[in-house]
């Protein structure tokens, strides 16, 4: 069972000035599966994402990935070891082009960030590698534009695919679809599932239509602690999410 | 997000950019080469290795994103390092120079390591208060001879044919040096590293998330532009044949700055044009007196309101809006 689980969390927690944001957090995300983190505002979801990938340091708790314990790593380390974060407000280079943006990321893979006294043409040998992810995602066509002028879904689409550059063994995707309007929503639906082929996603998501298509494994947060974790039908049954949600289980039905 | 999906997208069009730098770069040369035909040549050897300056402080500010408020030390300790090795050991001007070059880079080494920890004003901050404190070293160290500066510096044989104390073979080998910092800087911005630095400075936070060290990549930003600005200052010293504590002192680091941003900063031209413009303003005005500082201020008042892109800066933008119709 041990080989199974990509990720762990013991105990993690984080206090900021006497405010419990992330509660002793007992996380087991396994190798393969899209795993949803959800739980209203302020349950500590972003805050978790930020301490697994060292953006925070924890107070307290350890983070082991296949094993191994990467609480004292820096966020460039957790990166390298194959973790790559997404960010809730779009993270792209703006003034970069779409192509140059998953360059960036092939860039760092491939260990030629440093090379200052070459042309910046010799890049131009990854290109077919960040076309063929462009094409992947349906933005080829916009290889030379400034990511500054992309539409916000396509900006999303864009992170995506620089995360995707770097082949990670597992995604943190915060919140992926916030902000979008149906159709991107789908389309980014598809794209993530599309992308968790052979790797391990781990997603904080609020749109349940998503989770529910698409996660296997949802872990409810509520003020920074686990309120209780399973498949989405067992999940969305418990008395205590639709509580925690709704403030009420009248609103079920609805729900 | 089909609404958009067929409307053409304006591209970023980098072939262009590169003929309007190339053709820029011609230019600029045509001028260099005759202009001591026409200007006296200590002054145009003072701009260019201001220029020089300024272009190595740009590396830092217009494409790292970092405002160093202490480049001086960098061009004043290299003047002192260059004229000591040529006066007191005696070294050819080209091993000098290259010394003096080397003595700012280890400082801007030592320098950076504390600074990049830092960010904005912070970063800012340390750089003045380090720079003060070889300002104070500079006064203080007998090496230096405090406030006589290293006088009388030999301009000897460069490469041991080219006689420097002839006006013209000085000022081409000048000519010479600016030119190799100037397209090593074009190279850097130009280059996977500088790639990155730009990506840094877009969205740091995402560079560390996709792995980037993003401290060691700035620390090597620092370093080249103190490396480049050490070699302007030691060129300096060779030229004037002397170095002074002026090229140490804090006013230096301000008039880098306001170089830098009244040509445009993250410009490729705009740190020489810039550059010119003080030095020749510093020639023309100096009559003034005093009034000279207040006019100086009025111009960067008016620069930082009116032109906020710098000379070159608003004639770039100017020239992108004219290929875009």
């Amino acid at each position: 069972m041990a080989q199974d689980t990509i990720l762990e969390t013991r105990g993690l927690t984080k206090e900021f000035k006497g405010f419990v944001a992330v509660d002793r957090v007992d996380l087991k995300v396994a190798r393969g599966t899209i795993h949803a983190l959800i739980g209203p505002n302020g349950a500590g979801k972003t805050t978790t994402f930020n301490l697994l990938t060292k953006f925070l340091p924890p107070t307290s708790g350890t983070i082991l990935f296949k094993g191994e314990d990467i609480t004292s790593d820096k966020p460039a380390d957790v990166a390298r070891r194959g973790i790559i974060r997404s960010f809730q407000i779009s993270a792209v280079f703006p003034n970069l082009t779409v192509l140059e943006n998953v360059r960036i990321a092939i860039q760092r893979r491939r260990g030629i960030g440093f090379r200052f006294w070459r042309s910046e043409s010799t890049l131009d040998a990854l290109n077919d590698e960040a076309l063929a992810i462009l094409e992947r995602v349906d933005l080829r066509h916009f290889a030379q534009t400034n990511a500054v002028e992309l539409a916000y879904g396509r900006k999303r689409t864009l992170e995506i695919a620089t995360t995707l550059a770097m082949e990670p063994e597992l995604m943190l995707l915060d919140e992926p679809t916030s902000g979008m309007g149906h159709e991107d929503v789908a389309m980014v639906k598809d794209l993530i599932k599309e992308v968790a082929k052979g790797r391990t996603v781990l997603m904080v998501e609020h749109n349940m239509g998503v989770v529910s298509d698409i996660c296997d494994t949802i872990t409810v947060l509520q003020r920074g602690a686990v309120l209780t974790e399973g498949p989405y039908a067992q999940v969305s049954a418990d008395p205590q999410v639709i509580e925690a949600y709704m403030g009420s289980t009248e609103a079920a039905a609805h729900g | 997000m089909a609404d958009d999906a067929y409307k053409p997208r304006a591209s970023r069009d980098d072939a262009a950019e590169a003929r309007y730098d190339r053709r820029a770069f011609v230019v600029m040369m045509a001028l260099f080469l005759v202009a001591p035909a026409f200007v006296y040549p200590v002054f145009v050897m003072k701009a260019l290795c201001f220029a020089l300056f300024a272009c190595a402080f740009n590396l830092l500010l217009g494409f790292g994103g970092l405002l160093s408020f202490g480049h001086a030390m960098f061009l004043g300790m290299a003047g002192y390092v260059c004229a000591h090795a040529a006066k007191v050991w005696g070294l050819p001007p080209e091993f000098a120079i290259l010394t003096g070059a080397a003595a700012a880079t280890a400082l801007g080494f030592l320098a950076g390591l504390l600074a990049i920890r830092r960010q904005g004003i912070y970063f800012a901050m340390i750089t003045l208060a380090l720079a003060q404190m070889v300002f104070f070293f500079s006064v203080q160290a007998p090496f230096t001879h405090g406030e006589d500066g290293i006088q009388a510096v030999p301009r000897g044989m460069f490469l041991g044919f080219l006689d420097l104390k002839n006006q013209l073979v000085m000022y081409y080998v000048v000519l010479a040096i600016f030119t190799a910092g100037f397209l090593l800087v074009y190279r850097i911005v130009h280059s996977p590293f500088g790639q990155v630095l730009k990506a840094i400075r877009e969205n740091e936070p995402r560079a560390i998330s996709l792995g980037y060290r993003t401290e060691q990549y700035k620390l090597a930003a620092f370093v080249l532009s103190a490396g480049l600005a050490g070699l302007a200052g030691a060129t300096k010293a060779i030229v004037f044949q002397l170095a002074s504590l002026t090229d140490v002192h804090w006013s230096m680091s301000g008039e880098v700055v306001l170089m830098t941003l009244l040509g445009g900063m993250g410009t490729i031209f705009g740190p020489v044009v810039g550059a010119f413009a003080i030095i020749t303003m510093e020639n023309y005005l100096a009559e003034l007196g005093s009034w000279f500082t207040i006019t100086q201020g009025a111009i960067f008042v008016v620069c930082v309101l009116a032109f906020r892109r710098g000379l070159i800066g608003e004639l770039e933008a100017w020239l992108r809006r004219r290929r875009g119709t």
